[in-house]
């Protein structure tokens, strides 16, 4: 069972859907007990980042998810805003992020005479960095949606399992452990996000 | 790197799908929930769908219809028609549809755009202009279904969307749309130099080479297309299409 975690913010029902078509049981909450009897977490996320952190802390989820990652160590995976969340920190904000994935967030910047449009927003394809679980099975055709204007950068490379190019790589997916973010969208990515949810439904 | 993004752009009215020319004359082309379906299987990359009734006729977004779609969609969305207020994008989201699509209510109120944008991010908030020549040749943003013109001009209202938070802008000649005529490239041009987010181009795409001109010559983000995807030619019946995948990724 996945737990989809709600704290008013992300694409729940689009997460919902995908899960349900892969033939994946899963539950939205926000609901104390039933997160910490979570055997699986998805945090999504669509927005700003202070405005999800207060959002989590009004419904006293932080501590609970902290436990639930590194204690219990059960499959958590950040989509998006989710996957920022994890990191220690964002240049979009001043709350303190989850931390639970060495690394940080800041904001994408080009040069001026660059043509490159903030946010990265479309279809883009990923390289696999550090081999992982998420990933088995992907090719070089594996392609995502992603809708940004912010950017993960890991302290360690080795926590970095996709990358994707825009004006440069960057960070496409994460892992430390048992947690896992995509800054794509997974559920808007048709068969491709398919793929990736399935197998985040068998780890 | 990021790919070039062609959008099927469909209008809803009451419960069904329609297309128009010039902003009139809709015609029924089907049930939206049969043609998300048929969009999935061909993985096309996004669709914007817009109710050209909400406004014109003061009514709410459909949430009931969006709902539904959204559940079929396993590609980004995006809504316009009739949104106003705060409440009703928070709606749309809650829904599962990831970008609201902003055009007659924010004439009055810029801010609406910085209240969206501020909780639910810059992407998340479509600008769409309307842009239609008038009797002199002099290109004007109008709004409410072409009803209304703006006193700015399409380059001064792109850089008002932006200045209030818009990540995205939605271009499209109401002159062209419906034709089969390709795009008004020279207003597309000027607004994506005149501003750093991406542009969706949009009325009159025809056949491939037009979306071409758009992305090569207007430099637009992305394309959008309305009565090539939902009829079989120009004056033939409907049929839910998309372009040839191998001829889109030979565009760049």
């Amino acid at each position: 069972m996945i737990t989809i975690i709600n704290y008013g913010l992300g694409n729940l029902g689009s997460v919902q859907n995908m899960l349900k078509r892969i033939g994946a049981p899963c539950k939205i909450t926000s609901d104390l007990k039933e997160i910490e009897e979570a055997e699986k977490i998805l945090l999504p996320g669509v927005g700003a980042f202070d405005s999800a952190i207060q959002k989590i802390d009004e419904l006293n989820l932080r501590s609970v998810l902290v436990h639930k990652a590194k204690v219990d160590k059960i499959p958590f995976l950040g989509i998006c805003l989710g996957m920022q969340l994890l990191t220690r920190s964002s240049e979009e904000g001043i709350l303190s992020g989850l931390d639970l994935v060495p690394a940080k967030t800041i904001k994408f910047k080009f040069e001026n005479t660059s043509n490159l449009k903030i946010p990265h927003m479309g279809w883009n394809y990923v390289t696999q960095n550090t081999p992982s679980k998420l990933t088995e099975g992907f090719t070089a055709d594996h392609r995502f949606y992603f809708v940004h204007s912010y950017k993960v950068v890991c302290d360690n490379p080795t926590n970095s399992i996709l990358k994707t190019n825009y004006g440069g790589d960057f960070d496409s997916a994460i892992q430390n452990e048992n947690v896992y973010g995509t800054q794509f969208h997974p559920e808007k990515s048709h068969k491709y996000g398919m793929h990736l949810l399935t197998n985040f439904s068998k780890i | 790197m990021l790919l070039i993004r062609y959008i099927p752009c469909l209008l809803l009215k009451d419960n069904g799908l329609v297309k128009t020319v010039k902003f009139k004359n809709p015609k029924y082309i089907g049930d939206p929930i049969n043609t998300v379906r048929i969009f999935n299987e061909k993985e096309v990359d996004e669709l914007i769908f817009l109710d050209i009734d909400a406004t014109p006729k003061n009514k709410e977004p459909n949430y009931k219809l969006l709902a539904e779609i959204a559940n079929e969609c396993f590609m980004p969305l995006a809504y316009g028609g009739g949104i106003k207020t705060f409440d009703q994008a928070q709606k749309i989201f809650n829904i599962g549809i990831e970008k609201v699509a902003i055009n007659s209510s924010v004439h009055e109120n810029l801010n609406l755009i910085t209240q969206i944008s501020e909780v639910y991010g810059s992407q998340a908030v479509i600008g769409v202009i309307d842009v239609k020549k008038n009797f002199f040749g002099k290109k004007e943003v109008v709004y409410n279904s072409a009803n209304n013109k703006s006193k700015f001009s399409p380059n001064e209202w792109a850089q008002k969307l932006v200045n209030a938070g818009v990540g995205e802008i939605l271009v499209t000649s109401v002159d062209n749309e419906g034709t089969w005529s390709g795009f008004d490239i020279e207003t597309i041009k000027s607004i994506t130099e005149s501003v750093n987010v991406p542009v969706v181009a949009n009325g009159g795409a025809g056949n491939v080479e037009h979306l071409k001109d758009a992305i090569v010559k207007g430099k637009a983000s992305a394309v959008a297309m309305g009565s090539m995807v939902v009829y079989q030619k120009k004056d033939f019946g409907v049929l839910i299409n998309f372009p040839n995948k191998q001829l889109l990724n030979e565009i760049k």
